[in-house]
């Protein structure tokens, strides 16, 4: 089964790590992919901007463009993995690992219903 | 990554709201400042152990505050401090902490220590010491650093500034909608200077003094997560973020300017370029234009050429147009003759900036573009005499070898005519 691993964190914090504190992690965090590539169980991953970067739009009538993200939390959803893992213990264990590589924060493991690999690389 | 880094990375995030947060307690900055110092005192002891509060501001906040007052007691009944311990189960009340917290200070508590660094009495150069120094957290010797004075010179500036701050009465009370954007204004104008005091570093200083690009775009996307639908401030983000993106590419291994159109731009940041485009973007669609995004929808035009030879000029000239009515100076009209040099060629772009060099007669970049101009012409001894002009007038050692270089380019190109000439 896919599972959609959505990282948490306080953008503020993670933008206050310096150049080598964030390339440090990045570093860790590929080793963690890593892994999981070669067992072929790695799916789609971003890193997203920043949430000042971010538009919502509600579904109003007619549609409301806002800036900023949709929720404001302390953590703020940061990015993504999708894996392929048999159960929910599994995918524990790979979000343990990506932990283990990045502190603070919070993963939130979400099975995926519906899966389209897409077309687009960037 | 080590605790200690971890926790450092917390507190500075922390830092801006915590303080704020303690300047409204306390309506005093050295209070404020000696409050935040011991609540961190107390959670280099504590966050290694029990590990980092989730909502680390909050902690220090409560903290804070309580040391704050404790020291007023002190003061007044020469008692000694609670001990560690009386603190140590504050984890388990965080939740309750930060629901009593108001989170509707927030916003005005960064807003205003932000906007206390820029007072107007304040030369510029200690605007930027203060707020690094308040709001960023920087260290004395750190800023010091930064503007390339010594440590002790450093403090007596920031010390100077504080004083002069202390005795200007900061209103507390929560600001109106007129009184608040007027402070947004002030405070942008003071980001955009910390950045230019990184940004027109000398190439062989360039690397010393980037913090202070990187520290006003920390400050920059902190004001825009404060105020998510204030189109100039995405326009300030964008520009920092477009500008800087370029760092790397901008001065070759003497530390020599390497002009935009020569700069490999493989090395331009393309994580920092995506941000900004998508900032701009943002921005336009409100349809509120101002400096800010004028200028930063310029710098995406140039992130946007992959080749210099794809670079809009038309459409950049239309936007320095439109920055020449918004901020109307010389400086501007200047810009705009370079892209005016391209889209019509250099004896418009001449004509363009004749009328100003009575108002620019000292200014470096004036020489240096009206002599281009003039070679683009063949007018080379007039070329000759504005790029001495410029020599004179460098500020840095950059900028005269730059002008060198078109002096070298302008003999090398005369002496074959010259020899011609005499046979």
């Amino acid at each position: 089964m896919l599972y959609a691993i959505l990282c948490y964190h306080d953008e503020d914090m993670v933008g206050s790590w310096s150049k080598e504190q964030d390339a440090a992690v990045m570093k860790k965090l590929a080793v963690v992919q890593e892994k999981l590539t070669k067992q072929g169980r790695l799916g789609p991953v971003a890193r997203l901007l920043p949430t000042t970067a971010a538009t919502t739009l509600r579904k109003d009538d007619p549609p409301l463009v806002l800036d900023g993200p949709f929720a404001e939390t302390k953590e703020q959803l940061l990015g993504f993995y999708v894996v392929d893992c048999k159960n929910l213990d599994e995918a524990l264990d790979v979000a343990r690992d990506l932990g283990a590589a990045n502190p603070g924060g919070a993963y939130e493991i979400r099975p995926v219903g519906v899966f389209n690999p897409g077309s687009v690389a960037p | 990554m080590t605790d200690t880094a971890w926790i450092d990375a917390a507190l500075t995030s922390a830092r801006p709201q915590a303080v704020g947060a303690l300047l409204r307690y306390f309506r005093n900055l050295d209070a404020a400042e000696e409050a935040y110092q011991n609540a961190c005192l107390r959670a280099l002891k504590t966050w290694p152990q029990n590990g980092p509060p989730r909502d680390p501001a909050s902690w220090l906040i409560m903290v804070g505050r309580n040391a704050g007052i404790d020291e007023v007691r002190r003061h007044r009944k020469q008692e000694a401090l609670p001990e560690d311990e009386a603190i140590s189960d504050l984890d388990d009340a965080e939740e309750e902490i930060a629901e009593r917290l108001d989170g509707s200070h927030y916003r005005d508590d960064i807003l205003r220590l932000l906007f206390i660094c820029c007072h107007p009495d304040l030369p510029a150069t200690q605007q930027i010491a203060m707020a690094l120094r308040i709001v960023s957290g920087l260290t004395v010797k750190q800023i010091a650093r930064a503007f390339l004075v010594s440590e002790a010179a450093m403090e007596q500036r920031i010390t100077r500034a504080k004083a002069r701050v202390a005795e200007a009465k900061v209103p507390f009370e929560t600001p109106g909608a007129v009184e608040r954007s007027e402070r947004l204004v002030s405070v942008a104008a003071m980001i955009y200077l910390i950045f230019n005091e990184g940004y027109s570093a000398s190439g062989d200083t360039a690397e010393i003094r980037s913090p202070l690009c990187e520290e006003a775009i920390r400050l920059s996307r902190l004001l825009l997560r404060l105020f998510q639908s204030e189109p100039e401030i995405m326009g300030l983000t964008a520009l920092l973020l477009l500008q800087h993106a370029r760092a790397a590419a901008r001065f070759d291994a003497d530390g020599a300017v390497i002009l935009l159109e020569d700069q490999d731009r493989s090395l331009w940041n393309k994580a920092l370029i995506a941000e900004g485009l998508a900032l701009i973007d943002k921005a336009m669609r409100h349809r509120r234009s101002g400096p800010y995004q004028v200028q930063a929808a310029i710098a995406a035009l140039h992130a946007r050429a992959e080749k210099p030879e794809d670079t809009d000029w038309t459409q950049i000239d239309l936007l320095y147009g439109a920055l020449e009515i918004m901020q109307p100076s010389p400086v501007v009209t200047l810009n705009r003759a370079v892209a005016v040099s391209k889209v019509r060629g250099p004896q418009a772009a001449l004509d363009m900036i004749e009328p100003l060099a009575s108002r620019l007669s000292n200014y470096f970049h004036y020489f240096g573009v009206r002599g281009a101009f003039l070679m683009q012409l063949g007018r080379n001894d007039e070329a000759r005499v504005a790029f001495d002009r410029a020599i004179a007038l460098a500020n840095t050692s950059a900028e005269a070898a730059h002008i060198r270089m078109h002096l070298d380019r302008l003999m090398r190109d005369s002496k074959p005519a010259a020899a011609k000439a005499t046979k």
